[in-house]
């Protein structure tokens, strides 16, 4: 299927056809003051007319004068949390009698148990490149992590260009955006990427195919006599504008040339000391990172003590607990937890990976009470570096 | 004789391994074999340091007087590389045992006469240097030992 | 993530603060491992801890592991009752693969708890005794009443050739053995054969003076292998926790080779 030029009624056509296919459609919408991903039956859903500002330790919404759909830049979340909760039943068990009871009943939780598929309406670049990455951590390892395996699987992605990155966003040094499908390791997963285009021709979205399912889905769009014609020379132009002026309108830029040697050589920089002393270590970083992925596993027991259920939840390397064994802390200091988070994410990645683990959506600028920027450290490290 | 076996013995014991024949015959000179049998002292606390032991066999610990009783601080072994000596007192005025020492096993060492040991050194300063630095070298590993030990590294009752 | 249900079948308290629990399954057949092997064993309601199998690899007997009673989870699994069920997820992790010194000398290093991961290593070497060349057990405990396996001690000495030693950090009364620290006596180990491998096992900073101390005995650095401790949560690698800087330590090792791991055992809170 060629690349097609959806108008919005289109778009409302599309959403409607992944809920017939059974599909959850999950996509950006406005709550508590900032973009998140929700429910979305129809297009009034979407933050129609909503810009955002970033700044670092800075978020707000503002109106637009314009009927933009997607015209704003990474929201609180990811969509990691659709296939990754935060919190989640692995299993549980069930005694007979007391605690030393030898009838124990050990039931797997099973994941997708009443959950629908889900289809994600407006996966920004640097967000479907956290997909990937997620996908190579959870899935393709010596052992994959089941549940994600299941959510994952059925997924319908409907990714976005980025039109209007905030002044946090540096998906362009990351080579992630801001055009979906750029990014590191495998290739970005989507089956459909749009574009949002506004201007003389109309208000439209040019709509790429990435994989069999979402041509499917075009198709049928077509046979149903939805409005979906090819594209023409000028729409692909005006995609291409999109990219150009969103490209130029990076808000920060990251050099990560050399960048896993930088900070493994930094180790002892000096550096550190300085962000620890105005990082609070409340793992905010980490919570909106749409490509951390560590977790913490506690038992819940019920007041009876015959269930209990072994619950898996996010973590965050910011934590005292996190590299606790008996005795102390690994990591006792903020010193060394910001820079096992940064070293961890931007060099020691690659050896794990292959590939980076940051996609620079900023998110972690914007969302630190700090106002502590990676970008910036780096940047530190490597005038320390070239000082030495 | 005793003094033609003590001259034979130093070359051979890791201590004093590498000190030129003159040295080691200086030393020789100041040499005596003794013997302990298990549970004899081979000196104790506040006596006055006049020697120096290079253990040929046997162990010997080194023990502190409790007001419970003694605790073995340490010991010395004679197949230890480098460690199979006992006392450095004999080198630091006041010249005075700091610890007890007591033979755990059938022990034989040679043993140096302080007074004698130190007015060698002095003499011959290249002897004194070479003498300290293997005598540094115990005292190093030793503080070593006593630091990591410190740390209770296994653990005691949390 | 589910874990296999095994019953405490006996227990057997060590010294003071350790217990060797054995466990049987509850269904299916008995867990392989490899020595140095560990698995996440857990009491359910309480929590779950990495705890590497004392037994051994080659016996199809109850599933071993010796337990340090130093915290909540600890003090459960140690003191559970013969009958109860426990979670087994596992066996995980690298082992000690004890085999490749065959042919040469090979040196133990244990250095208190750290002896019962370096258990299954011996039985190993203790049953093809005849491949190995010299073999020595360097073992430090706190004080003489917190010696492990006492008969195996005995029995790896006297049945099997194994020159064993054994030094505490304190003495106690009627104790003639050796005080100090058990890296001293890497330097009295007597080697036979130019291909040498050393296995070392104990608190972080014992495992770096000993691994130091046995590369100055001419043992290559990447033939000294150590056994890393760090928070485990998950076992698999999915869980970040126990993480040094590139190495997922409960994938990646636990036991590692010393030249990929000095590097980053000499930098502080890495
Ligand atoms: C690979 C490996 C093998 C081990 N093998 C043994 C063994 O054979 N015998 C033995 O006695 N101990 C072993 N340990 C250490 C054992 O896991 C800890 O003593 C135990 O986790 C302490 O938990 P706790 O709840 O009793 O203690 P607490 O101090 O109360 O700990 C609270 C929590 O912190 C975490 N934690 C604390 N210490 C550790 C630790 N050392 N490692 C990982 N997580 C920790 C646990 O999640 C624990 O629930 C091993 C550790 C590792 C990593
Ligand atoms: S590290 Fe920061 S910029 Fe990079 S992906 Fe995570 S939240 Fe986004
Ligand atoms: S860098 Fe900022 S968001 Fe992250 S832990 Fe420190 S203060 Fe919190
Ligand atoms: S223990 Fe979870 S990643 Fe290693």
């Amino acid at each position: 299927m060629d690349t097609r030029i959806l108008t919005t009624d289109g778009l409302q056509a599309l959403v409607d056809a992944l809920h017939a296919r059974g599909f959850e459609v999950m996509g950006p919408v406005v709550r508590d003051g900032a973009i998140a991903f929700g429910r979305v039956r129809a297009l009034t859903d979407l933050p129609a007319g909503w810009g955002d500002e970033q700044e670092p330790g800075r978020y707000r919404l503002h109106r637009r004068d314009d009927p933009l759909l997607f015209a704003f830049a990474a929201g609180v979340q990811s969509a990691k949390p659709l296939f990754f909760p935060a919190q989640e039943v692995l299993w549980r068990v069930r005694a007979g009698d007391g605690e030393a009871s030898p009838t124990v009943e050990l039931t797997p939780v099973a994941v997708t148990a009443g959950e629908a598929p889900v289809a994600v309406l407006g996966v920004r670049s640097c967000d479907l490149a956290a997909i990937g990455i997620q996908d190579t951590v959870l899935l393709r390892r010596t052992y994959g992590d089941a549940a994600y395996a299941l959510r994952r699987e059925g997924t319908f992605v409907v990714a976005v260009t980025c039109s209007h990155p905030a002044d946090t966003c540096f998906c362009v040094s990351m080579g992630t955006g801001p055009r979906p499908g750029a990014g590191p390791g495998p290739a970005a997963p989507y089956d459909l990427a749009m574009t949002e285009v506004s201007d003389e021709l109309g208000h439209r979205f040019v709509v790429e195919v990435g994989s069999d399912r979402g041509a499917d889905l075009l198709a049928e769009l077509v046979a149903r006599g939805v409005d979906a014609a090819e594209a023409r020379p000028a729409d692909r132009v005006a995609a291409d504008r999109v990219v150009a002026e969103a490209t130029a309108r990076m808000g920060r830029r990251l050099d990560t040339d050399g960048l896993k040697e930088l900070l493994y050589a930094a180790a002892e920089s000096p550096v550190w000391d300085e962000v620890a002393s105005r990082c609070l270590a409340c793992g905010n970083c980490t919570q909106v990172c749409p490509t951390c992925f560590c977790t913490d596993v506690r038992d819940v027991t019920d007041l009876t003590g015959g269930l209990v259920e072994r619950e898996r939840v996010w973590d965050s390397c910011f934590d005292a607990e996190y590299s606790y064994i008996h005795g102390g802390s690994v990591r006792a200091s903020t010193r060394s937890r910001y820079r096992q988070w940064l070293t961890h994410k931007l060099a020691a990645w690659e050896d794990q990976f292959g590939m980076s683990g940051c996609v620079g959506c900023g998110r972690c600028i914007t969302w630190c009470p700090a106002a502590i920027d990676l970008t910036a450290e780096v940047a530190a490290l490597r005038d320390e570096g070239g000082r030495a | 004789m005793v003094r033609m076996t003590i001259e034979q013995y130093l070359p051979h014991h890791p201590f004093l391994a590498g000190l030129d024949e003159d040295a080691l015959a200086l030393l020789a000179r100041c040499a005596t074999l003794v013997h302990f049998a298990p549970g004899e002292y081979l000196f104790r606390e506040g006596e006055p340091a006049d020697a120096f032991y290079v253990l040929r066999t046997g162990r010997v610990a080194l023990e502190t007087r409790l007001g419970t009783g003694s605790q073995v601080l340490d010991t010395a072994d004679a197949d230890d590389p480098g460690d199979g000596v006992v006392g450095w007192s004999w080198l630091v005025p006041p010249y005075r045992w700091t610890f007890d020492a007591r033979a755990v096993s059938e022990t034989s060492a040679v043993s140096f006469d302080g007074v004698c040991l130190r007015a060698r050194c002095e003499e011959d300063p290249v002897l004194g240097y070479a003498l300290m630095r293997r005598v540094v070298g115990v005292m190093s590993t030793r503080l070593h030992s006593a630091r990591v030990r410190l740390l209770d590294l296994y653990g005691g009752r949390p | 993530m589910v874990p296999r249900r095994f019953r405490v079948a006996s227990t057997r308290r060590d010294n003071h603060d350790t217990l060797t629990v054995q466990l049987e399954p509850c269904e299916g057949g008995p867990l392989a491992f490899a020595a140095g092997q560990f698995t996440m064993l857990q009491v359910f309601g309480v929590g779950e801890v990495p705890i590497s199998i004392s037994g051994d690899p080659r016996g199809s007997g109850p599933l071993q592991h010796t337990i340090r009673d130093v915290g909540s989870v600890s003090h459960a699994l140690a003191f559970a009752a013969p009958g109860q069920v426990l979670g087994v997820r596992g066996p995980y992790g690298t082992g000690w693969e004890v085999a490749d010194g065959k042919g040469g000398d090979v040196v133990l290093v244990a250095g208190g708890i750290g002896l019962a991961p370096l258990r299954p290593a011996l039985l190993e070497i203790c049953a093809e005794r005849d491949d190995y060349e010299r073999v020595s057990l360097l073992y430090g405990a706190r004080t003489p009443s917190d010696v492990l396996f006492a008969d195996d001690l005995r029995s790896w000495a006297e049945d099997h050739r194994i020159t064993v030693e054994v030094i505490v950090d304190r003495g106690e009364a009627g104790w003639t053995g050796r005080i100090g620290l058990v890296t001293q006596l890497i330097g009295k180990v007597a080697f036979g054969a130019d291909q040498r491998l050393a296995l070392v096992c104990g608190p972080e900073v014992m495992m770096r003076h000993s691994a130091v101390a046995l590369v100055a005995r001419g043992v290559e650095p990447q033939r000294v292998r150590l056994s890393m401790e760090r928070n485990m949560k998950c076992g698999v690698g999915l869980c970040g926790h126990c993480q040094l800087r590139e190495l997922f330590l409960c994938l990646d090792g636990p036991v590692l080779p010393f030249d990929r791991l000095e590097p980053l055992m000499s930098r502080a809170e890495l």
